[in-house]
C-alpha cells in the first residue's frame, strides 16, 4: 500500500515502440466492473510480431486488461470499457454493428458478426486449459470452420501445421482421433495454442497459460512461443518474472489499475526505473 | 492458552469431543439402518411375491378377466401401454426441459424472468402428481379431446418429468467452467454455438443423467394416469384410446379378490422396481463417471 500515493502523482515511465510497429495500440483506457473501475488511463503499445508481457501483483489489471484487448468481457453483463483499443486502423471497442447495438441497450451480452471477425483475428489462451470435448483434431478444426469452408486434405494440413507450430504435433500425432482431454495438462495447453493460431489470428493473447503446468511443459511452451512469434504478435500475462524476462521484447508493469513502466523487457529488468517495479522484480511486493 | 495447561486440558476435551462423536456416528449408523431395512424389506417382498408369478406368459398375453377360468394371462398390454407414454412423455420433456433448463443456465443471469421460470420449476418439480393429473385431465381430457386417451397420459407425465430434465439441465450446464465458453467464444463462435457444439457436448452425461432421473421418475407415476390415460383391458396401439399402464392394472389388480389378479399386480410392481432400480443406478453411475473423467 505504500506505493499508492505516489503512484496517483508519478506519470508512466513508457519507452514504446515506433507508431509503425504497432499492430495494437490502447489509449486512454478505463475498466469497471460494475461500479468498481479496474484500470485507469492505461496506454498499451502492443508491436508486432513481438512478444509483450504484461506483469504486477495479483489484481493490478493485468488479466482485465488482456480481455478488453479481445472484448472476451462482453459476455458479462456490468462490464464495461472505456477509451480507445485500435487494432487495424478501427476501435475495437466501437459497437459497430447492428446486432451489437440492439443488444447493448437491453443488457443481453453483446455478440455480433464484427466481435466473431475480431475474435478470429485476435486469438486468446487462458489460464487453466480449455480443450473442447471432442478429439484433438477437431479441437482445431472447430474454429477454422468457422471461418471458412475448408476441404479435408487442406484442413488435415491445417491440423498437422498448427501441432507443429504448437510443439505438439510429435506428441499428438498418432492420436489425432482421440479426445483432447485425455491429453496431458501442458499438452492440453499447447492444444490450445494450436487451436488458437490454426485460424492465423494476427494477435495471440495468453492469460497466465503456464501457471499450472510443471517446468518442463512451461518450457516447451515457452519455446513453442518464442518461435510463433515470427509469424504471431504474442500478449502474455505472467506471473513468473523469469518468464517475462527470458521470453518477452517488451514488458508492461501494471499496478492497481495503472500501467507504471513499459519498456524494453532487456531494460526493464536490468535496471527498473521506478521504485514500484524496482520493489516488485526484487520481490519485495506482491 | 499457556504451555503448562495445555496437555491436561486438552485430554479431557479430548476424551468429551471423542465421545460426542462417537453419539453421532451411532445415531446417524442407526437411522441409516432404519432406511435401508425399509428399502430391503419393500425389495424383498416385491421379490417374494412377485418372482414366482412371473413367466413366458406376462410379456406375451394380455390382462385377464376377473375369474380363474380365463387363464393365467399376462401384462402385455400393460407393459406396452406404459412403454408408449412413458416415451412420447420422455421426448416431450427432453425437449423442453433440455432447452429451458439452457435458456436458465445461459442466459438466465440477472434476468427476473428467469427467476420466475426457476421459481416455477422448483414448485413444479414438487407438484403432487395427481393435481397434474386433474390438471391435464380439466385441459385435455374434459375439454378437447373429450374422452380419455394415451395421448392425455403422455402429456400428464411430460408434465412431471419436464421440472426435473430443466433442473438437471440447469444445475449440470452452471458446473461447465466459463473459461470453456470464452475458449469457444475467443476463436469467434457465437454464443448458440457455443453451448451446442462444446458446453451441450461437455455435458452430455449429465443430460443422460436427468433423462433417466427422469423416466424413472414418471414410469411409477399412477395418479396422473388415472385421470388421463383411465386404463385399458386390451392390447391398443393407438394414441386417441384410453392405453393401459402397468401402474394402473397395479392399481386396479391389487385390490380385487381375485387371486390371479393379485398375482400379477405384484409382478407389475416387481418389473417397475427393476426398471426404476436399474434407472437410477445406470443415472447415477454415469453422472460418476462423468464427474470423475474431468
Amino acid at each position: 500500500m505504500k506505493f499508492e500515493i505516489s503512484q496517483e502523482e508519478q506519470p508512466t515511465v513508457m519507452v514504446a515502440p515506433p507508431v509503425e510497429q504497432r499492430v495494437l495500440d490502447v489509449r486512454g483506457l478505463n475498466f469497471y466492473y460494475g461500479k468498481n473501475q479496474a484500470l485507469q488511463n492505461v496506454d498499451l503499445p502492443v508491436a508486432r510480431h513481438k512478444i509483450t508481457a504484461l506483469i504486477g501483483p495479483s489484481g493490478c489489471g493485468k488479466s482485465t486488461l488482456l480481455r478488453t484487448l479481445n472484448r472476451i468481457y462482453d459476455l458479462y453483463p456490468g462490464q464495461r470499457a472505456e477509451g480507445q483499443i485500435m487494432f487495424n486502423g478501427e476501435n475495437v471497442l466501437n459497437p459497430r454493428d447492428p446486432v451489437d447495438e440492439s443488444a447493448a441497450t437491453s443488457g443481453r451480452p453483446r455478440v455480433g458478426g464484427d466481435l466473431s471477425r475480431l475474435r478470429a483475428r485476435i486469438g486468446m489462451v487462458f489460464q487453466r486449459p480449455t480443450p473442447f470435448p471432442m478429439s484433438i483434431y477437431d479441437n482445431i478444426a472447430f474454429g477454422v470452420r468457422l471461418q471458412r469452408s475448408v476441404s479435408k486434405a487442406e484442413m488435415d494440413e491445417i491440423v498437422q501445421r498448427s501441432l507443429t507450430r504448437a510443439a505438439l504435433w510429435d506428441e499428438a500425432k498418432d492420436k489425432l482421433h482421440q479426445s483432447g482431454l485425455g491429453l496431458s495438462g501442458g499438452q492440453q495447453q499447447r492444444l490450445c495454442v494450436a487451436r488458437g493460431i490454426a485460424v492465423e489470428p494476427e494477435i495471440l493473447l495468453l492469460d497466465e497459460p503456464a501457471s499450472a503446468l510443471d517446468p518442463l511443459s512451461t518450457a516447451k511452451l515457452e519455446t513453442a512461443l518464442v518461435e510463433l512469434k515470427d509469424s504471431f504478435t504474442i500478449v502474455i500475462v505472467t506471473h513468473n518474472l523469469q518468464q517475462a524476462a527470458r521470453i518477452s521484447d517488451y514488458t508492461a508493469f501494471m499496478l492497481m489499475g495503472r500501467l507504471i513502466e513499459f519498456r524494453p523487457s532487456s531494460e526493464a529488468f536490468v535496471k527498473p526505473e521506478t521504485e514500484a517495479m524496482r520493489d516488485y522484480v526484487t520481490g519485495r511486493y506482491g | 492458552m499457556a504451555p503448562g495447561t495445555h496437555s491436561v486440558a486438552s485430554s479431557s476435551r479430548h476424551a468429551r469431543r471423542k465421545l460426542i462423536n462417537y453419539i453421532f456416528v451411532g445415531l446417524t449408523s442407526i437411522a441409516t439402518l432404519i432406511a435401508l431395512t425399509a428399502l430391503v424389506m419393500i425389495l424383498w417382498t416385491l421379490v417374494a411375491k412377485g418372482f414366482g408369478g412371473i413367466n413366458a406368459g406376462i410379456f406375451t398375453q394380455d390382462q385377464p378377466g376377473g375369474g380363474s377360468n380365463l387363464g393365467d394371462g399376462g401384462l402385455r398390454n400393460a407393459l406396452i401401454g406404459s412403454v408408449i407414454m412413458c416415451a412420447i412423455g420422455m421426448v416431450i420433456a427432453l425437449v423442453i426441459g433440455i432447452l429451458s433448463g439452457t435458456w436458465l443456465a445461459e442466459y438466465g443471469d440477472g434476468n427476473k424472468l428467469a427467476s420466475v421460470v426457476r421459481f416455477i420449476n422448483d414448485v413444479l418439480l414438487s407438484a403432487p402428481s395427481i393435481l397434474v393429473g386433474l390438471f391435464v385431465y380439466e385441459c385435455l381430457v374434459s375439454h378437447v379431446l373429450g374422452h380419455f386417451s394415451a395421448i392425455a397420459g403422455a402429456a400428464a407425465l411430460a408434465f412431471l418429468a419436464t421440472p426435473i430434465v430443466t433442473r438437471t439441465t440447469e444445475d449440470i450446464l452452471r458446473l461447465q467452467p466459463n473459461q470453456l465458453r470464452e475458449a469457444g467464444m475467443a476463436l469467434g463462435a457465437g454464443r448458440g454455438l457455443v453451448i451446442r457444439a462444446i458446453i451441450w457436448k461437455a455435458s452430455r452425461t449429465g443430460l443422460v443423467t436427468g433423462g433417466l432421473l427422469g423416466f424413472a421418475r414418471i414410469s411409477g407415476e399412477t395418479a396422473p394416469l388415472l385421470f388421463t390415460a383411465l386404463g385399458n383391458p386390451f392390447m391398443s396401439f393407438s394414441l386417441s384410446q384410453p392405453m393401459a399402464s402397468l401402474p394402473t392394472t397395479i392399481f386396479q389388480f391389487a385390490l380385487s379378490a381375485d387371486d390371479n389378479w393379485r398375482r400379477l399386480a405384484w409382478v407389475a410392481a416387481l418389473i417397475i422396481a427393476t426398471f426404476v432400480l436399474s434407472a437410477n443406478i445406470i443415472g447415477r453411475a454415469l453422472a460418476a463417471r462423468g464427474s470423475s473423467s474431468k
